[in-house]
């Protein structure tokens, strides 16, 4: 038994499933969609901001705002590549074809996070020039000084968010439970935590808050953040792999 | 060929597999009988190295499941028709599976058409019966051609069509030369397809035996007598060197054919006779008395039917492995 061989089958497992097409799909859409649509109506209303809002206008950030929505889709892609095998009991029939459980799931992780990668640079790219051709003249190039970075890094922290979705899946294997854990927590609780000054110092360092650092280019004028664009990529990392490795350790020692 | 060492699994203070020391071998079908939740599920995972032994040793082909490379080329196994994600083609379901041992993908076709799903190999899988699922399931388990088989409870909730077919199917596996591995709960089903026995009941080993043995063991005929002369006619029939066995309050019970002679022993000497009667033990009734002490969900209603007179069921103790010789000496 080969890695590749197991690479292979894994690939044919995500492309043979709907579900695959229509998580990363709504993530694409829902990106780049709701990034125009705000792009746009905050070009409409350049006259209403405020000079301090205007002199931290971030246009490379604002086209990415549709990402809070659409990371939603994507962490249920990233769950569901490894909870349906649970959830289905196609686990069993997995691990006795693939008894070496590391080369099993570093290949479904491969997998999953290579396509998740494709398509966060598509989205990721899209979103920025629509969003850019929304602001019309608010707008910046991609060659302007760390745009470039900030629009790769949209596609790294899209990549970094399935992955983690996926590491947590891989602990609690239920679809329900860990989506029940995950979608409150980016969409509700992160911001939350992040928004409180009292909980400021610590939603910062969640993953979601972090990671999201790469994307900006302009940096807001009160900003005391303590780490830069790949610092904050480097901390999402850190929990990402700490997820993995928690999903690596539990598979490893549990009964299939 | 399986072997199993002092195979055990714990969970918690429950001992679902008790020391399980027998070995499985090929050119014949064996069958892995016990009652609901004996331990046969359990067991057949730990030889797929999907469970953890808590103790004990299981080897294929002498070697431990995660060490095969490409463990589907040795063993195939249906563990649970059920097993595949539903909304996956049939075909893609056994692509992945084949892929991921190195097997061609023409194989896919051929298994397909070996179980007869090739008209149905685009459909996903969660429109499939239960005996298609199950074909499906076989059909995973044929992928790599493998010298071994093994499956659990195969013929659950198929139609008589499908249950014929995958008695057939064992069959032809085991003349092929390969071990053939099956668990069922249904001793009539043993019956019609095992050529071997291994018998568990609550996670102990309670019989490894030649399905020949055990039908020979097992088959007594005996005549059950009911009469309210009771004592007279035994004074009768012991006179007659007839020997005979006390089951209950009226009935008596002799062992081979002899109704006519006890009936015109009876007549001979004026004795009323409410009942004369020729009985065959079942196989599922000498499983069920096998087994007795061991099931694990009683339904209280008496118990099992036993055939009276019959040897009690077998007392616990002896180590594992001449459990299956004591009993049979027993009932010699």
């Amino acid at each position: 038994m080969t890695a590749a061989q197991v690479i292979r089958s894994e690939w044919t497992k995500i492309r043979s499933v709907a579900s695959t097409v229509w998580t990363l799909g709504l993530a694409a859409v829902v990106t780049i969609a709701l990034g125009a649509l705000i792009s746009l109506l905050l070009k409409n209303q350049w006259s209403d901001l405020s000079e301090k809002d205007r002199l931290s206008f971030d246009p490379t950030y604002t086209s990415f705002a549709g990402m809070s929505l659409g990371q939603l889709a994507m962490i249920v892609f990233g769950v569901l590549v490894v909870s349906n095998e649970y959830s289905t009991g196609m686990i069993r029939t997995s691990l006795a074809a693939v008894p070496q459980r590391g080369t099993f799931l570093a290949s479904k992780l491969v997998v999953a996070a290579g396509l998740a990668f494709v398509v966060g640079v598509v989205t990721s790219f899209a979103a920025f020039f629509l969003g850019q051709a929304m602001l019309g003249d608010h707008s910046t190039s991609i060659g302007d000084p760390g745009v470039l970075r900030a629009v790769i890094g949209g596609a790294l922290y899209m990549t970094l968010i399935a992955l983690f979705s996926m590491g947590v899946a891989s602990m609690l294997r239920s679809p329900m439970l860990s989506l029940g854990i995950l979608m409150p927590f980016f969409f509700l609780i992160s911001n939350i935590l992040g928004a409180v000054s009292a909980t400021k110092k610590i939603g910062r360092y969640l993953p979601d808050q972090a990671g999201s650092k790469i994307m900006q280019v302009v940096t807001p004028i009160d900003n005391d953040t303590p780490y830069g664009p790949w610092g904050g990529l480097a901390i999402m990392v850190a929990w990402v792999a700490a997820a993995l490795l928690g999903g690596y350790v539990l598979l490893k020692r549990r009964d299939a | 060929m399986i072997e199993l060492e002092g195979l055990t699994k714990r969970y918690g203070e429950k001992v679902a597999v008790n020391h399980l020391t027998f070995s499985v071998r090929p050119g014949i079908v064996t069958g892995f009988l016990g009652p609901n939740g004996a331990g046969k599920s359990t067991t057949m995972r730990m030889m797929l190295g999907l469970d953890r032994p808590t103790a004990g040793d299981v080897r294929i082909d002498g070697q431990h499941y995660d060490r095969l490379k490409d463990p589907l080329k040795y063993i195939g196994a249906l563990l649970d028709a059920k097993a595949m994600h539903g909304g996956r083609s049939a075909f893609n379901h056994l692509l992945c599976l084949a892929q991921s041992n190195g097997i061609p993908s023409s194989r896919v076709h051929e298994v397909l058409d070996t179980v007869g799903l090739t008209s149905v190999a685009k459909k996903k899988a969660k429109g499939f019966s239960l005996g298609m699922g199950q074909r499906l399931g076989i059909a995973g388990a044929l992928l790599g051609d493998p010298r071994i088989l093994m499956f659990d409870e195969p013929v659950n909730g198929l139609d008589p069509e499908g249950i014929h077919w995958i008695r057939n199917l064992m069959k032809a596996l085991a003349a092929e030369g390969r071990t053939v591995f099956v668990s069922s709960h249904l001793m009539s089903e043993m019956a019609l397809t095992a050529d071997h026995l291994v018998v568990i009941g609550q996670g102990r080993l309670l019989a490894d035996t030649s399905m020949a043995d055990f039908i020979e063991q097992n088959s007594r005929s005996y005549v059950r007598i009911r009469s309210p002369q009771r004592e007279r006619l035994l004074d009768v029939l012991h006179s007659a060197g007839i020997t005979v066995v006390q089951a209950g309050a009226e009935t008596l019970e002799v062992d081979g054919g002899k109704a006519e002679r006890i009936g015109e022993l009876a007549a001979q000497h004026h004795l009323v006779l409410h009942e004369l009667s020729p009985q065959q033990a079942s196989l599922e009734e000498a499983f069920m008395q096998l087994t007795a002490e061991s099931v694990e969900y009683h339904a209280h209603s008496g118990g099992a039917p036993s055939p009276a007179g019959a040897p009690a069921a077998p007392s616990p103790a002896p180590a594992p492995g001449q459990w299956g010789d004591g009993w049979k000496e027993g009932r010699s």
